[in-house]
């Protein structure tokens, strides 16, 4: 195994990238609460994970049940791909008077944020799959941090019986259900904060029923 | 870098106090510090005894309830703070450990907000001071204290400056008194007595002013014997006059009047001394007109010759509350004003209806005001309330004694009508026959009320006990106090009744934090702070001054000051009833001038988040008085 990965690893990875990976070799096993988690979005040109481009990370961190506004990411992403159907959407423009940034700044400096904090994102395959082709462009490689989605979470916290496969579990739908103000939706920081507040009205709803631990939050 | 966050944040904050009144700026740099906190319902932000947090808190969304934790371990509600309240705010106060607990009643968002960073930026801001001062102590347990230093329910407004008045054209006086070149002065001292006025103009043949004659030329210059009476007017008048168009300002009136050192100004067609005299702006008229001295609005009154007047008099009075209102000055002494206001106004309504009257009353009257005016403390315009009483006639006599003073109230109740003061619609007026009695009659009248209590009587007791002489011979009114408290000696069970009244109407506060606002008719949705707030504490003060056999204590909050000296137990709850009522009363005056009516229906919603705060404060005292009573009469089970 250690020749074989000697051999592929010829390859010179930039110092951010080592540095966020040594964060993973100290296995630190803490408590719920007293545990760093990251809910973070990304608003993009589409959904299609191979043509389309991140025009905007979100992050907010939380440590219990307590979102420092001071230590919100807020990222801009410059990028030739542009998609004007979209704009209706997230509302981010070519000309838009913010500082951008270039892809590897942005995801350098998401990967200093998130460290090896458990990353929480409402249907976070797509979320995961953007970053992952960023990291991959730049000649990276994959988000090693374990992930939890706010959506399949949710609809695992209801009673079977209660389970629709019917129903979307999309985040209007869970702030609907669970009472989150839907200020700011569709920024990236703006769904990163009611994800996280989805995510704390979840833990409520595990905690009483006696199944907030590691092992459901995580389905390991 | 841009934290659309702390721009969210920044977009709730702003639109409540004490945010409201931070520079955009500063606001921003506290919206970034902010943490968000996620509560379930009953998490706890803080606990009794916690020690204090470098946050004070304001409710996102949810309820946030504040418990105050008694010795006996139970738990009492101080204060369910919702959307925009903020609470926890001892840390900025004092740096000592929490006294309350703050519990979330329901899943609720709390903005956490770093109190270093709110500190320098709002330091040298009285507004925000003052909001958290007044916001604190409505959290605090001990609710009575913090009223003590007087500062707490002082206005945040600026004080408005009411020099808009300055700029408003001078009232002067039309058809000025005047007398000839050639008069000699003795005519001009019998005209200025008979207008009882204490200055003449003097006028040449073509009615230009060329001179002006004070009470003080007539003191320095013939009292001294300089001058014989019977001297022309020309040799002692003061001359030239200075003169002014009649479109001057009273700004301007009184700026001449400083540079001239006069009293009096002449307006003449051109504004020259060389044009025809159109009247007099005296220093007195500025004074009215800016309407800032209760004595010379009271003397305005005094010498009123027609309702009319009584009716520009009382309307200056208005004016004059509201400035008082805008410049803080104590509502005791606002309230003391007016009763002297309406006093004089009702006193004078009375010497000019009895010069209508063909003879002298037959006999000894008073006339006597109830209700609000009775209790001496009605600030603005309400239905009239009053009665006649007078000497015990023989029988003979009876029926035309009686039939004058009706039609002297009559005159009475028409000219306050035409004052300002609206007919009473339950006609408990004296000129309504059933109010218009004799000593004796009263006598009786109160005598059958308070042995013989049923719903009416209570209903009726409420308006006539509070009753105070404003025209006549105070002995009556006295000798029928005195029967009064004689007949209570023999009864309690009236006291019960008054008692059962005074709970009529429940606690302002519904449920938790709802307002009582009316379910139906035209005031649907409204607040009636009359029914729901003053008068539990009207009808409870006049209950517990009958007991306590206190005479001659009129107004509601002096009552509660005459109760906290008797009874020293209860001097705190006392003490606090006086207070929340002349808080309440200021509030409903200001309403009151705000929409031009008696003020006693409040849209809650319009009303700032301080302002409900302020009215939310005075509510705790009347849920107390109101279980004293029951204690005290036995009223649990009396129905």
């Amino acid at each position: 195994m250690g020749l074989f990965n000697l051999f592929i690893r010829k390859k010179n990875y930039p110092d951010f990238w080592e540095t966020y990976l040594s964060h993973f070799k100290n296995k630190k096993d803490t408590s719920v609460s007293n545990t760093r988690f990251i809910a973070f979005d990304t608003e993009t040109t589409g959904f299609d994970m191979k043509e389309d481009r991140v025009l905007s990370i979100g992050a907010v961190s939380f440590v219990g049940k307590k979102i420092d506004v001071n230590n919100a990411l807020e990222l801009y992403l410059r990028q030739d791909v542009f998609k004007p159907e979209t704009v209706a959407i997230h509302e981010l423009m070519r000309s838009d008077n913010v500082d951008k940034i270039s892809e590897l700044e942005a995801i350098k400096a998401f990967l200093e944020y998130i460290k090896d904090d458990i990353l929480i994102a409402h249907h976070a395959g797509f979320d995961k799959g953007m970053i992952n082709e960023i990291l991959h462009r730049h000649g990276l490689g994959k988000l090693k941090n374990r992930f939890i989605d706010t959506g399949v979470l949710y609809k695992r916290s209801l009673h079977v019986i209660y389970q629709d496969n019917t129903k979307p579990y999309s985040l209007d739908y869970l702030c609907k259900e669970l009472n989150v103000p839907t200020v700011d939706r569709h920024t990236a920081t703006g769904d990163a904060l009611i994800t996280a507040l989805v995510f704390l009205k979840i833990l409520g709803r595990l905690d009483k029923k006696k199944h907030l631990n590691w092992g459901y939050l995580l389905n390991r | 870098m841009k934290n659309s966050i702390a721009e969210r944040v920044n977009d709730f904050i702003k639109n409540y106090p004490p945010f409201n009144s931070i520079k955009p700026d500063n606001l921003l740099k506290i919206s970034g510090q902010v943490s968000i906190i996620y509560l379930d319902k009953g998490d706890s932000l803080f606990k009794k005894g916690d020690s204090f947090h470098e946050h004070f808190y304001m409710t996102r969304n949810g309820a946030i309830t504040l418990f105050h934790t008694t010795n006996n371990n139970t738990q009492e509600i101080i204060n369910i703070s919702d959307g925009g309240d903020v609470f926890g705010l001892r840390p900025l106060i004092a740096k000592e450990n929490y006294k309350l607990t703050a519990t979330a009643n329901e899943e609720s968002i709390v903005y956490a907000i770093p109190i270093d960073v709110f500190q320098s930026v709002t330091q040298d801001n009285a507004q925000v001071q003052k909001f958290l001062i007044t916001a604190f102590a409505t959290n605090t347990y001990d609710p009575y204290t913090a009223e003590e230093t007087g500062k707490i329910f002082v206005d945040y407004l600026p004080n408005t400056s009411q020099d808009m008045v300055n700029f408003q054209t001078a009232n002067f006086s039309k058809n000025p008194i005047t007398c000839s070149v050639n008069s000699c002065l003795k005519e001009a001292a019998i005209t200025m007595s008979k207008h009882r006025i204490g200055c003449i103009i003097v006028i040449n043949d073509e009615n230009h002013p060329v001179g002006i004659i004070t009470n003080s030329d007539i003191k320095n210059k013939i009292a001294t014997g300089r001058f014989p009476i019977e001297t022309q007017v020309t040799n002692i008048m003061s001359s030239p006059v200075i003169t002014s168009k009649k479109d001057i300002t009273v700004a301007d009136g009184q700026l001449q009047m400083i540079k001239h050192s006069i009293g009096h100004l002449c307006i003449t067609k051109d504004g020259t001394v060389n044009s025809k005299l159109i009247g007099v702006l005296t220093h007195h008229d500025v004074l009215v007109t800016l309407g800032n001295n209760p004595a010379v609005i009271l003397k305005e009154i005094k010498r009123a010759k027609r309702t009319k007047t009584l009716r520009t008099a009382r309307l200056k009075a208005e004016i004059l509350i509201k400035s008082y209102l805008e410049q803080n000055i104590p509502l005791s002494h606002i309230i003391k004003l007016m009763a002297q206001v309406n006093d004089a106004v009702s006193n004078r309504a009375v010497q000019i209806a009895l010069k209508k009257m063909p003879t002298k009353p037959p006999v000894k009257f008073a006339w006597m005001a109830l209700g609000s005016q009775g209790r001496k403390e009605q600030l603005l315009f309400t239905d009239q309330d009053n009665a006649i009483i007078f000497e015990d006639v023989p029988s003979d006599k009876y029926e035309e004694t009686k039939s004058y003073f009706l039609d002297l109230a009559k005159y009475v109740n028409k000219s306050l009508n035409k004052i300002g003061f609206e007919y009473c619609e339950a006609d408990m007026m004296a000129r309504n026959p059933e109010w218009c009695l004799s000593l004796t009659e009263w006598k009786n009248q109160f005598t059958n009320w308070i042995l013989n209590p049923d719903e009416k009587a209570i209903l009726l007791s409420s308006i006539f006990f509070d009753f105070s002489p404003v025209y006549g011979d105070e002995t009556l009114t006295s000798r029928l106090s005195d029967s009064i408290y004689e007949t209570l000696e023999k009864t309690q069970l009236f006291f019960r009744f008054l008692g059962r009244d005074a709970l009529k109407n429940p606690s302002p506060l519904g449920f938790f934090k709802q307002f009582l606002v009316e379910k139906n008719g035209d005031q649907k949705d409204l607040f009636n702070i009359k029914s729901r707030a003053l008068m539990p504490l009207i009808d409870a003060a006049r209950l517990l001054t009958l007991s306590n056999r206190i005479k001659g204590v009129n107004s509601t909050y002096e009552r509660y000051e005459k109760l906290a000296e008797l009874e020293p137990n209860n001097k705190e709850l006392y003490e606090s009833c006086s207070y929340a009522f002349k808080a309440l009363s200021k509030f409903k005056t200001k309403q009151g001038l705000l929409h031009n009516n008696s003020g006693k229906f409040i849209e809650i919603g319009t009303l700032t988040k301080e302002e409900q705060l302020k009215l939310r404060r005075c509510f705790k005292p009347i849920n107390e008085i109101q279980e004293t009573l029951t204690l005290r009469f036995d009223l649990k089970n009396f129905v």
